[in-house]
């Protein structure tokens, strides 16, 4: 038996839609080299298996584990944990593992609001229905658990040390069959790195026609005629080019809609939202300020917008209300 | 200990941090609450610096720069009167209290504006109590 040992790898989903794991699918025939060349131990998604099994592994057992999906509950943070100790590669795999992703939003609403619109005041829930779930039940004289619902999410770095990101909602085919070459042949970045991304912005990358902007009207994208060359925010419709790390292939411009910015900050911007709101404020073409409140009315949840993907990655990071 | 709010003030080189000397030299008494930052230009405060001192610690951030039409580079501080809006509402979503951010336009003749706006604000954010935030951040990372 000389055969070279197999690599091994796990995928988990966290706080997520699944969207990433498709990714990993969407790689196509590729999909069946890495099972050929790899031993998959653990993908809730796609094989069968069970958190005993990672928990009987030894420690570092795994070559590499990919996580996707944000920290939400404590089962999230639980396989966190433990696949950080079983895997000597951990990264973190889309938007909600690298800054916290769609479920981030949550981050600007209460555990105690948001339980209240699932479970309790909710058109869809009859009337007086007191049906709320507990982190433990007694059923029989048996002790039953669920996991504990946490008060705001995390991205995975806030609860494990992660070793690489990859960002995107999801992120490119490409760009996941390149990291996944990358470990298989042992050509590593230095940790800590954003792998499977670019070190420009959107923007840059960009192929439409850049001048002067000045606008007078925000306008989302069914409300005008496009010119499909010139630069969406010179046209009125938010884009988030500007502030976001490139590598997607300018999918959404191209697409004739603003980056949403999922690729999360490029790599000299500190704070992916507020970056955005300086750049665009400034282009605003007006001197005086009830005209400028007009124009900003036009923009009815700018804090969704702006960190779309990346609330928890936020300088502020979750509401503050008391 | 009686709580002393701090405040984070972002001043123009031109008007406002000339404004404030004038506070000074003019002997006018304002609450020592103000840790002053001088910037070259209103247009040059990232809003990132803003929510980076309220993460950091700060009770209150005030922002001054020249009267609209002033400016030394003519059009820099309307940057800051069109991002300051949005800057707000951005920090309502947050469920930050209004009146810890402020921008006022205070000249460089207007040492007793300055020292009035300066003593303004400190009783407004004194009245607010302590921000959270710094210590809501530090808290996420121990409990869940």
């Amino acid at each position: 038996m000389t055969e070279k040992k197999k690599l091994q790898i796990a995928l988990y989903w966290g706080a997520a839609c699944g969207g990433c794991d498709v990714a990993v699918l969407d790689t196509n025939e590729f999909i069946l080299d890495v099972a050929a060349a790899a031993d998959i131990r653990f993908w809730p998604i796609a094989v069968d298996g069970k958190y005993k099994d990672v928990e009987a592994m030894a420690d570092e057992e795994l070559d590499l584990a990919i996580f996707n999906g944000a920290v939400r509950n404590s089962e999230n943070e639980h396989v966190a944990k433990l696949l950080r100790r079983k895997s000597k590669i951990l990264v973190a795999f889309g938007s909600c593992a690298h800054m916290g992703g769609i479920p981030g939003l949550a981050n600007l609403t209460t555990r105690d609001e948001i339980f209240t619109a699932a479970y309790l005041n909710n058109p869809s829930i009859e009337p007086g229905n007191r049906t709320v779930p507990y982190h433990e039940t007694l059923v029989d004289g048996m002790k039953l658990d669920i996991p504990v619902f946490y008060k705001r999410v995390y991205k995975l770095a806030s609860v494990v040390d992660v070793d690489y990101f990859v960002p995107g909602c999801p992120p490119d085919p490409a760009q996941v069959k390149n990291v996944l070459l990358a470990v298989v042949k042992g050509e590593l970045p230095p940790k800590k790195s954003v792998v499977g991304a670019s070190d420009r912005t959107v923007c840059d990358d960009c192929r439409r026609q850049k001048k002067e902007k000045k606008v007078k009207r925000f306008n989302r994208p069914f409300e005008i005629i496009q010119d499909p060359d010139v630069c969406l925010m010179e046209q009125g419709i938010l884009c988030m080019g500007s502030v976001t790390r490139s590598g997607c292939g300018v999918r959404c411009p191209n697409s004739n809609q603003g980056c949403r910015g999922c690729y999360g900050p490029a790599p000299s911007v500190k704070d992916q939202g507020t970056k955005f709101l300086s750049a665009l404020a400034s282009i605003i073409d007006s001197k005086d300020p009830s005209e400028i409140e007009e124009i900003l009315s036009r923009l009815p949840d700018f804090a969704g917008y702006a960190y779309r993907f990346g609330m928890p990655t936020s300088t502020l990071q979750r509401s503050h209300r008391s | 200990m009686s709580y002393e709010p701090k405040i984070v003030g972002f001043l123009c080189n031109w008007c406002s941090y000339t404004g404030a000397d004038l506070a000074g030299t003019s002997r006018i008494q304002y609450p020592p609450n103000i840790r002053v930052i001088r910037v070259m230009c209103t247009a040059r405060i990232d809003p990132t610096f803003v929510v980076d001192a309220l993460a950091k610690g700060a009770d209150g951030v005030l922002i001054c720069g020249c009267h609209p039409g002033d400016c030394h580079y003519s059009e820099g501080n309307y940057k800051a009167m069109r991002r300051f809006p949005l800057l707000k509402r951005l920090l309502k979503s947050y469920g930050i209290e209004d009146e810890r951010v402020r921008l006022e336009w205070v000249s460089a003749s207007e040492g007793q504006r300055f020292a009035d706006v300066v003593t303004d604000m400190t009783e407004r954010v004194r009245g607010l109590g302590p921000s959270r935030v710094h210590a809501t951040l530090l808290t996420d990372q121990r409990e869940r």
